[in-house]
């Protein structure tokens, strides 16, 4: 088993905090939702955890198995086991979702092994059959004039190819029509198991009805203020944010 | 023992292997069985035509050509001041022997040899290439071809040979499609010119390889003022490739080649060039093609490296129906500028001209695209289509466009486009999530940039383009 451990985690961008003092362990085998309204800095810890240099770490921790990952490099954080299902994934044109694929699974490899072609493909279109993804898109540069639901798709691909041991996935569930999202879903739920940590963000619980989560948490204005299991989610959903927002003032 | 880098002042590092070209471990011994000495005079001129047995209209040809190159001045009133760091008294014109180096491979600094090693290129030619050997001995590889398209009829031979041999041919196109006043360059090689390609492929012959300049590389025409002349017959059709995509550790800090095609009526040229020069190159090439009617010329050019390339092919479209092509990739590293672009001269009804544009700047590298197009009046069914694009690595890097279109007449259909585009931090972060280094995401974006042409290259060369963009990109991080 492994852990993910975010210690107090406080994040800024330019003098502007935006999380402020997020705790939270992860541990492979288990699901756990962040739910929260737009603008509390769910992405921000998503990014700042998988290194974006956007972001600054200015206080607290975030481990793998008790080592501290702050000083590595994105790229160093991503082959530990670090994947983050972007919101907004980037477009990189000319550059084909495969050959993408295998740059990076290649940059996983000892130096002078090589990826072995036929088996990777193999393994590619296994993968996109099971997110029922048209062969098609494989020779399709990546996330180039992709709808909102294929970038997704993309994206649920993409962490199936690289296995990690956490995943970060942010609000995976937007732009999804329901079709879509029980097939992401099911990809999702696919790929659960005893050596996959996901941390799902979202502000919906429709998703949540899919992918069932083991622990719930609210975050507001960059704090985690409330947990508890996948009942608090449908608790939410019929209470509104305002009702964790009151309780608190009253706290 | 003398030093023949030192024709520049500044020091130049060459960023795909980080050797400084100037420092003092790169020096060779040499003997040469001819040497015209440093300078430029009529004497020189004299000397390398005696030296080659010239006959006297080409001696002639030469003289006159370093009048015009004397009388002409640098192109600075639009291009880059850096020409006139050009030191032309301090340049060697001629070397027939090649380099005698006294350097052993195990003096042969180890990020050159791994540079090679990524490249893959052949033992043989890297001993050449890092300046242990004098000579590149493929002579047995390139009698070989020459032979096997002899058998159809085609004339390939150096332009020295070909101006002895078969002098009827050479000299009705020689110096016809670029006229020595062309440019100051054009005239300076028209004086010292030696080395380059002599192609002559009779009609109808459709020669099924490419014909490779690489085979014959040897210290002359390896040299700075090549001269290639290319003649299609009625209907024929050819495929050149130069160029190799190895660092050239050049010794000579001026290149200045003239390449002429001519495809006569329903003949097709596709000239390919891809070039990897060392940082400390000034490489400034006139070419252009004469495409008669029905035929067509195809420029492929990919430019990497060199302090200054000023390049671009051209066409001249001077028969019914001609078609020219020009595609180009251009990449700009930190203390290089590429100047390239493309010439379309419409001179004939229904001529079609394409050009595509792709240049990359990093760092401080600077990209600058140069396109003419000109249809003049009295033509009709004219098409041009222009497409430029820049990527921009990072905010330092500068790119321009002159883009010149005259069209006369409303008869025509032209069509010019040009973006700028950048690699964002963002871009880089989500493939560096994915694993990828900096260099290899930065990698990854520049060839999927220029993917869509280097898909039109034959296999090798886009593999080996794929290569150097690697190996640029990983150095331009650090
Ligand atoms: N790169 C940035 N520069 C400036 N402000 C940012 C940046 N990223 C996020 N923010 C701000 O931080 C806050 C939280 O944003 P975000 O993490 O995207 O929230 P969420 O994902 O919870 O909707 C917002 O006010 C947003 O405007
Ligand atoms: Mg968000």
């Amino acid at each position: 088993m492994s852990s993910l451990e975010i210690k107090n985690l406080h994040v800024s961008t330019g003098d502007k905090e935006i999380v402020k003092g997020v705790t939270l362990t992860i541990n492979t085998g288990e699901i756990h939702a962040i739910m929260g309204p737009n603008g509390t800095g769910k992405s921000t810890m998503a990014k700042a955890i998988a290194g974006h240099p956007d972001y600054t770490i200015t206080q607290g921790d975030v481990l793998i198995d008790g080592k501290s990952i702050l000083e590595k490099e994105s790229d160093e954080r991503a082959r530990e086991g670090i994947f983050l299902a972007f919101q907004y994934p980037s477009e990189i044109p000319g550059v084909s979702i495969a050959n993408f694929l295998r740059a990076a699974l290649q940059a996983r490899m000892a130096e002078g092994e090589e990826i072995d072609a036929s088996g990777y493909y193999k393994r590619l279109y296994q993968k996109m059959d099971l997110l029922k993804i048209d062969r098609k898109f494989t020779s399709r540069s990546v996330n180039e004039g992709f709808s909102g639901g294929e970038k997704k798709r993309s994206e649920i691909l993409q962490m199936a190819m690289l296995e990690p041991k956490f995943a970060l996935m942010d609000e995976t569930d937007s732009g999804l029509d329901i079709d879509a999202l029980r097939i992401v879903s099911d990809g999702v739920n696919s790929l659960r198991g005893p050596n996959l940590g996901i941390l799902l963000i979202t502000h919906y619980q429709r998703l949540l009805s899919y992918i069932v989560p083991d622990h719930v948490h609210v975050m507001i204005d960059g704090r985690i203020v409330k947990s508890g299991d996948k009942s608090l989610a449908l608790e939410l959903e019929s209470r509104g944010y305002d009702w964790v927002k009151q309780e608190l003032a009253t706290a | 023992m003398s030093e023949i880098t030192d024709t520049l002042e500044t020091t130049a590092e060459n960023p795909v292997a980080g050797i400084d070209q100037t420092s003092g471990n790169f020096k060779y011994d040499m003997t040469y069985d001819f040497d015209a000495g440093t300078g430029l005079s009529d004497r020189t001129v004299d000397y390398i035509s005696a030296v080659k047995k010239e006959a006297p209209w080409i001696r002639e040809f030469r003289q006159n050509a370093l009048k015009t190159f004397q009388s002409k001045p640098l192109p600075t009133h639009w291009a880059t001041k850096d020409l006139e760091n050009i030191n032309f008294d301090k340049i060697r014109y001629y070397l027939s022997q090649g380099l005698k180096p006294k350097r052993t491979w195990d003096e042969v600094p180890e990020d050159i040899k791994r540079t090679f090693e990524r490249l893959g290129i052949p033992e043989q030619e890297r001993k050449f290439l890092a300046g242990v050997e004098a000579q590149f001995d493929s002579e047995a590889a390139y009698s070989n071809i020459k032979e096997a398209v002899a058998k159809q009829g085609v004339i390939f031979m150096n332009s020295t040979e070909g101006l002895r041999e078969h002098p009827e041919i050479f000299r009705k196109f020689f110096g016809k499609v670029i006229p020595t006043g062309d440019n100051k360059f054009s005239a300076l090689n028209s004086a010292v010119f030696s080395g380059g390609s002599f192609i002559y492929v009779p009609p109808g012959v459709k020669v099924s390889h490419p014909l490779q300049a690489y085979f014959r590389i040897n210290a002359e025409n390896f040299g700075q003022f090549e001269r290639t002349l290319i003649i299609c017959d009625e209907g024929s059709e050819l495929t050149y490739m130069e160029g190799c995509t190895a660092p050239k550790f050049s010794t000579a800090t001026l290149h200045s080649a003239v390449v002429e095609l001519v495809a006569l009526k329903g003949a097709k040229i596709q000239y390919i060039t891809v070039q990897n020069w060392s940082s400390n190159v000034f490489n400034l090439v006139t070419k252009r093609g004469l495409a008669h009617e029905e035929s067509e010329i195809k420029w492929i050019d990919c430019n990497i490296g060199s302090r200054l390339t000023m390049k671009y092919p051209g066409v001249v479209l001077k028969g019914r129906k001609a078609r020219g092509e020009v595609i180009s990739i251009a990449l700009a590293n930190d203390g290089q500028h590429q100047d390239t672009g493309a010439k379309m001269v419409h001179a004939a009804d229904e001529t079609t001209s394409t050009v595509v544009s792709k240049s990359i700047s990093v760092g401080q590298g600077r990209a600058t695209y140069r396109g003419v197009v000109h249809i003049p009046r009295g033509l009709k069914g004219c098409k041009n289509n222009t497409e430029c694009d820049a990527l921009l690595i990072n905010t330092n890097s500068r790119t321009d466009t002159y883009p010149s279109i005259t069209v006369r007449g409303d008869r025509h259909a032209v069509q010019h486009e040009a973006s700028v585009s950048k690699v964002s931090a963002d871009q880089i972060f989500y493939m560096q999530q994915r694993g990828l280094t900096e260099g290899q995401a930065m990698s990854l974006s520049v060839n999927g940039f220029v993917n869509d042409l280097a898909r039109q290259f034959p296999m090798e060369y886009s593999v080996e383009l794929k290569r150097l963009i690697d190996l640029e990109m990983e150095g331009s991080v650090g």
